[in-house]
């Protein structure tokens, strides 16, 4: 076609009421970025700014009539962003405020399910916003709180004045432990840069990785079984007290983390593409970097619960070990025969 | 040969309609520009959502980011009909006796010609919208079906179920049957009489134009690199038959369809910005318009069944005159 245009980058903003999503959502609309943005609020409320980009819409989940339950898309989000769409030009951006208690992978599948929505925009990341003070509570109540972190790219760790330093260092670990691939920043009154929020490229297949969290890194010395094993030495001030994940009882999602080396191509796709089928309803988010057989370039894989992407990203470099890494987030997902199965496509 | 009188706009073309013999092209910016003796524009919305062409009235109801419904009529005039609040209008429809509908949300409102407003709030959000051209009965499309509303009356609606997205929604010329485009690849039906379902599915692509010839005889849809035409002339509409695919393009999809007003003829518009006639009885082919600059989005024919305005979701509308 020829009116193709650039696809607009979509940022969704999660968190509970509370959390600080409407000062990140002024900050965004107000401060000098030399950008503008399109948001899309459930509840035009509490901001303050006027703007016409502002669009207040209902939260309308729909079960694609495919037979799958977690096939669900937001037709809210398809109409204003069909709608925003004609009149491109005036905006850079999109940015997605949910409800506190809005369950993220709606709004994320949107981005990949619908055509047309796809055609002209592309998913940037997912930030979710948490309260240090009330977020152990919030993950007593709900498994939406939980869900969010799970899904998140990134989480801005706001209100931490609120909190000791050992709460703050607790919530970080639980944090860590719901999602070990997202980067966590600090702050008080959302005060995070916003070039950590805005622009990631988390659903870039070329960029996702780029900066990988290091969960996913190559780190020889540490066993590679563990579902959170670094996570601890994240604060190194605070060596005396350390929230396990099997310690937070109220924690239902898990990660799994694989390492193994070069895998047979004939033996990884058919297994992954079994993994998403028969456990996508489980899989929250995955990732991961495959070293295929044969194969110059490293391999990059993204999912979302039984939507799964992949491609090359760039060539290995001199003395770059060959090395298959991958990490899935969700809920009872059966470790060691994912571990098991995992090996098993490795180049024998 | 057909000739084409190019209009090159800047930006989405909303809906291409004629109003008297004027041709008028409401862009998504809400500027609504007609060629009456020269290019002239009159501003609606701001920020334009959805048209509905209500051929009773000769004019266009509009609806649109500014929360306004507006009436435009040839020669210029734009009217604000009603204002619904801070919300998009993503939905509008024009009835008998000079009823409007609109959406916004979970509410679609009915108006009537004398300024009265009736508010009709659903478990989910409005759709689509459309009036049965008989009797003051009106149709929404929803999550899992369409409810029928009588606003000229007290009593409960109508709930027709379906398990998915109901996205748009149209009733035949004679009011027998109802039809939503889906947010799966398919359309649906009821027959009223008695509730039967028409199940309309096989396209590659999302339906999101469609058209019923001349008395309601076949229904021309897009979503496909054919216009797919099916047959509404027996009691059970198109069960148990297949479609009509006219006008079918190895390498690009029909975007847009409008059956001409008297004979069995559609305009087929394409994501290239192509228009072909093609007849039903034959499937013969007439090239209107080369491939343009963007998809085609709207197209009318005129009363005198001589032209067809068309629109484009880059700006490059224009009028094709077919007795050239």
């Amino acid at each position: 076609m020829s009116d193709a245009q650039t696809q607009i980058p979509v940022t969704v903003l999660t968190g509970y009421l509370g959390a600080g999503k409407t000062t990140l959502l002024n900050r965004i609309l107000s401060e000098s970025h030399g950008k503008r943005y399109a948001v899309i609020v459930n509840e035009f409320g509490e901001i303050g700014i006027d703007n016409d980009l502002i669009v207040e819409s209902d939260e309308e989940i729909y079960e694609m009539n495919n037979g799958c339950v977690c096939c669900t898309v937001r037709g809210d989000l398809i109409r204003v962003v069909e709608g925003l769409m004609r009149r491109p030009g005036r905006f850079d951006a999109i940015v997605v405020e949910t409800t506190g208690l809005a369950d993220p992978v709606p709004v994320a599948q949107t981005f990949f399910m619908d055509d047309d929505v796809r055609s002209k925009t592309r998913l940037d990341a997912v930030v979710a916003l948490v309260d240090a003070k009330h977020l152990p509570l919030r993950l007593k109540d709900s498994k939406e709180a939980e869900d969010q972190i799970a899904f998140a790219d990134v989480v801005v760790l706001n209100k931490t004045d609120l909190v000791t330093p050992e709460e703050l260092a607790k919530v970080e670990a639980t944090i860590r432990a719901i999602n070990p691939a997202a980067k966590i920043h600090r702050t008080t009154r959302a005060g995070v840069a916003l070039s950590e929020v805005l622009d990631r490229g988390a659903f870039d297949l070329s960029r996702a990785l780029e900066n990988d969290p290091d969960f996913l890194e190559a780190h020889d010395d540490h066993d590679h079984d563990g579902h959170d094993h670094h996570h601890h030495d994240h604060d190194g001030h605070d060596h005396h007290h350390h929230a396990h994940a099997s310690d937070i009882h109220d924690v239902t999602v898990q990660s799994v983390s694989l390492r193994g080396g070069e895998m047979d191509p004939k033996k990884f796709f058919p297994w992954i593409e079994k993994i998403t089928q028969m456990e996508g309803p489980n899989i929250l988010r995955l990732k991961g970097i495959i070293a295929l057989k044969g194969d110059d370039e490293r391999y990059v894989i993204q999912g979302v619960h039984m939507i799964i992407e992949g491609d090359h990203q760039r060539a290995w470099k001199d003395g770059e070990k060959h090395e298959s890494r991958l990490v899935f987030i969700g809920r009872e997902l059966d470790a060691e025969r994912l571990k098991k199965s995992f090996d098993a496509c490795q180049v024998t | 040969m057909p000739t084409v009188a190019p209009l090159d706009l800047e930006g989405h073309c909303v809906a291409a309609v004629f109003l008297g013999d004027v041709p008028h092209f409401a862009l998504a910016d809400g500027a609504i520009h007609r060629l009456d003796h020269g290019h002239k524009t009159v501003q609606a919305n701001d920020g334009l959502l959805a048209a509905f062409h209500d051929a009773a009235n000769d004019r266009l109801i509009t609806g649109g980011e500014d929360g306004k419904v507006f009436a435009v009529k040839a020669g210029g005039e734009a009217t604000e009909l009603t204002s619904a609040g801070k919300k998009w209008i993503t939905s509008v429809a024009a009835g008998p006796q000079g009823a409007i509908a609109y959406a916004t949300g979970k509410t679609a409102f009915v108006r009537f010609a004398d300024g009265k407003t009736r508010e009709f709030v659903h478990p989910r959000s409005v759709e689509g919208l459309a009036f049965s051209p008989k009797g003051m009965r009106f149709g929404v499309a929803r999550y899992n079906g369409a409810t029928l509303h009588f606003p000229a009356a007290e009593g409960k609606p109508v709930e027709l179920e379906w398990a998915g997205a109901h996205t748009g929604i149209t009733f035949s010329p004679d009011g027998a049957f109802l039809v939503t485009t889906m947010q799966e690849n398919a359309l649906h039906g009821w027959k009223l009489a008695d509730g039967k379902h028409m199940r309309m599915t096989g396209y590659p692509g999302k339906v999101k134009s469609l058209s019923w010839s001349v008395k309601g005889k076949w229904l021309a849809s897009s979503g496909a690199p054919a216009a797919i035409v099916w047959p509404f002339s027996g009691k059970d509409g198109p069960m148990g038959k297949a479609p009509l695919e006219l006008g079918t393009r190895g390498n690009a999809m029909v975007t847009a369809v409008a059956c001409h007003p008297s004979q069995d003829v559609v305009a087929v518009g394409y994501d290239d910005g192509m228009v072909m006639a093609v007849r039903f009885a034959d499937a013969k082919e007439v090239l209107l318009r080369r491939p343009g600059k963007g998809a085609i989005t709207s197209m009318m024919w005129d009363k005198e069944e001589r032209r067809v305005a068309f629109g484009s979701a880059a700006g490059d509308c224009g009028v094709i005159d077919i007795s050239a």
